[in-house]
């Protein structure tokens, strides 16, 4: 494997008094999608926000692209290029839509402003047929759309995307799987977590299965589908 | 009844304090839109902005001139309280920045009641009680420069908040301040530029004031009620609601004022405050909660 684009070692990370990443290790390399797995509450959103600087670890490494990034603030972090797609989008519901875009590239690759415009209305023609409604207006699947076209447009080295297929329907959830294997495809290194597992397996390179802050399996994503290991950890029986 | 052109009078006139009232009033929505905390030092920051226009007068300087100066102070001055004595003394809990303010209002008070007594202090300009005949009545030059600065003082923020980069950090902080950060926008740096922009927008009103008012350690307060009527009117935290909200309440207490004789012309803007309350509680421009 390549030198990894993003390490963790031994993360711990929690809330008040209780932590609730147990020390995780992990590596995505350059060019692979990986998935973090696990059900609701097993700590896949605080491992998100550990990994975007928008919580401070307690104990253990984040090395990304070269350089450690666990006490950094989260404007360096997506200046450096990992970005991060939130759960629940987390767009600007007042804004419209293309002003929500130009926040993408804030902090990152606002010279390529108005090219990188042009490329996610080219991978999500329905953002540009809206550019000037307010995103709050827009529906569910548009502004999954919008979310994951803000994190573009800061030209990411990584991307992280925080459970995509939410509140989709099944025909969306298919077009987002769809539009990550593009994505990835073109080059981007995807770190995917995900509740819906056989979709999301069958999509990545390799996974991991988070339980109770913790990965409890972890290997290539089609070895990890006929696991029977999984079904058990993952509806922790 | 009044004849229609002493109506008419009343109502120029008060659109033109309204203006003023409206400036004062944009400082303190647009903090508490981003914040979500009142700002309980907004008017001892007023009252410092004007004594600073007096000294800056006593100096030599006329006020018109010295906004050019006091503005980017003052703007500079809210930036560093915020980010260096409010944010870090809050420990991100939002009632803590409430106090914080309403602490910092009384130190800015007291210094400045222990620093120069608590006389009551005017200037002396040329244009002072110059005006301008429009033949069925007569406008003071100094409101109406209050007027039109106002204005463009108002269109100038306006213009910093829907088309730079910065200005849209502050409304996306303002709504959704997780996806703020994740964009890679300083959270803490939008807060200070937005405290920065009230304190700039009271001293933009301080220096438009002082031509036509007095000057002493309390005298702010009178403007921040007037203020906080006009942003719970307009909608808390909606600036064009606190510019027209403003006006508004200006011509309100104008009329309020011919009609129930001049003493009672703040009564008008308190019952409008009550209706509000109790009608639409959301303010003109107010999100629905």
């Amino acid at each position: 494997m390549a030198e990894p684009i993003l390490r963790v070692s031994g993360l711990v990370a929690g809330y008040g008094g209780a932590d609730v990443l147990r020390g995780l290790d992990m590596e995505v390399a350059p060019g692979e999608i990986v998935a973090v797995l696990g059900s609701n509450g097993v700590g896949k959103t605080t491992l998100n926000k550990t990994l975007s600087g928008v919580l401070r670890p307690r104990a253990g490494t984040i090395r990304f692209d070269g350089r450690d990034i666990h006490a950094q603030p989260p404007q360096d972090i997506v200046a450096a290029g990992l970005i991060h797609v939130p759960e629940g989008r987390k767009i600007f519901p007042d804004m419209s839509v293309r002003e929500n875009l130009e926040l993408g590239s804030y902090r990152r690759a606002r010279a390529n402003r108005s090219a990188n415009l042009e490329r996610v209305f080219q991978v999500f023609p329905r953002l540009r047929e809206r550019t000037a409604q307010r995103a709050g207006t827009l529906s569910g699947g548009e502004q999954q759309m919008l979310a994951i076209g803000r994190g573009l447009m800061a030209e990411p080295r990584l991307l992280i995307l925080d459970e995509p297929s939410l509140g989709l329907s099944p025909l969306l959830v298919e077009e987002m799987f769809g539009l990550v294997r593009t994505l990835n495809t073109d080059g981007l290194s995807i770190l995917l977590v995900e509740q819906n597992v056989m979709q999301s397996l069958d999509l990545a390179h390799r996974a991991y299965v988070l339980e109770n802050g913790a990965f409890v399996l972890s290997g290539q994503g089609a070895d990890l589908a006929r696991n029977p290991e999984l079904e058990k950890a993952y509806l922790g029986l | 009844m009044f004849a229609p052109d002493i109506i008419l009078a009343a109502v120029l006139n008060g659109l033109m304090t309204g203006a003023v009232y409206a400036l004062t009033a944009v400082g303190l929505t647009l903090v508490y839109g981003v914040l979500h905390i009142i700002n309980f030092a907004h008017g001892a920051i007023l009252t410092a902005a004007m004594f600073a226009a007096y000294f800056a007068w006593k100096a030599g300087i006329d006020p018109y001139i010295a906004v050019f100066g006091l503005a980017p102070l003052f703007f500079g001055a809210g930036y560093a309280v915020q980010r260096y004595v409010i944010g870090p003394s809050s420990h991100g809990e939002d009632r803590n920045i409430l106090l914080v303010t309403l602490g910092l209002s009384i130190v800015i008070e007291n210094a400045l009641l222990a620093g120069f007594r608590s006389d009551t202090r005017t200037i002396d300009v040329p244009y002072g009680f110059s005006v301008i005949d429009l033949g069925f009545t007569f406008l003071s030059v100094p409101r109406v420069v209050a007027f039109g600065a106002s204005c463009a003082a108002a269109a100038l923020l306006w213009g910093i908040l829907t088309r730079t980069d910065t200005g849209k950090a502050i409304r996306a902080v303002a709504k959704e301040k997780l996806g703020a950060s994740l964009v890679g926008i300083d959270v803490a740096h939008v807060y200070a530029v937005t405290f920065g922009l009230g304190a700039a927008c009271l001293a933009v009103a301080a220096c438009l004031l002082l031509p036509t008012f007095y000057v002493h350690p309390r005298v702010g307060n009178a403007y921040v009620l007037v203020a906080f009527t006009i942003v719970v009117l307009g909608g808390m935290g909606s600036v064009p609601g606190a510019l027209i909200g403003g006006l508004f309440i200006g011509v309100v207490e104008s009329l309020s004022g011919l009609f129930l004789g001049e003493s009672l012309g703040q009564i008008g803007i308190f019952l409008i405050f009550i209706l509000v309350l109790l009608v639409r509680p959301t303010g003109l421009f107010g999100a629905r909660a």
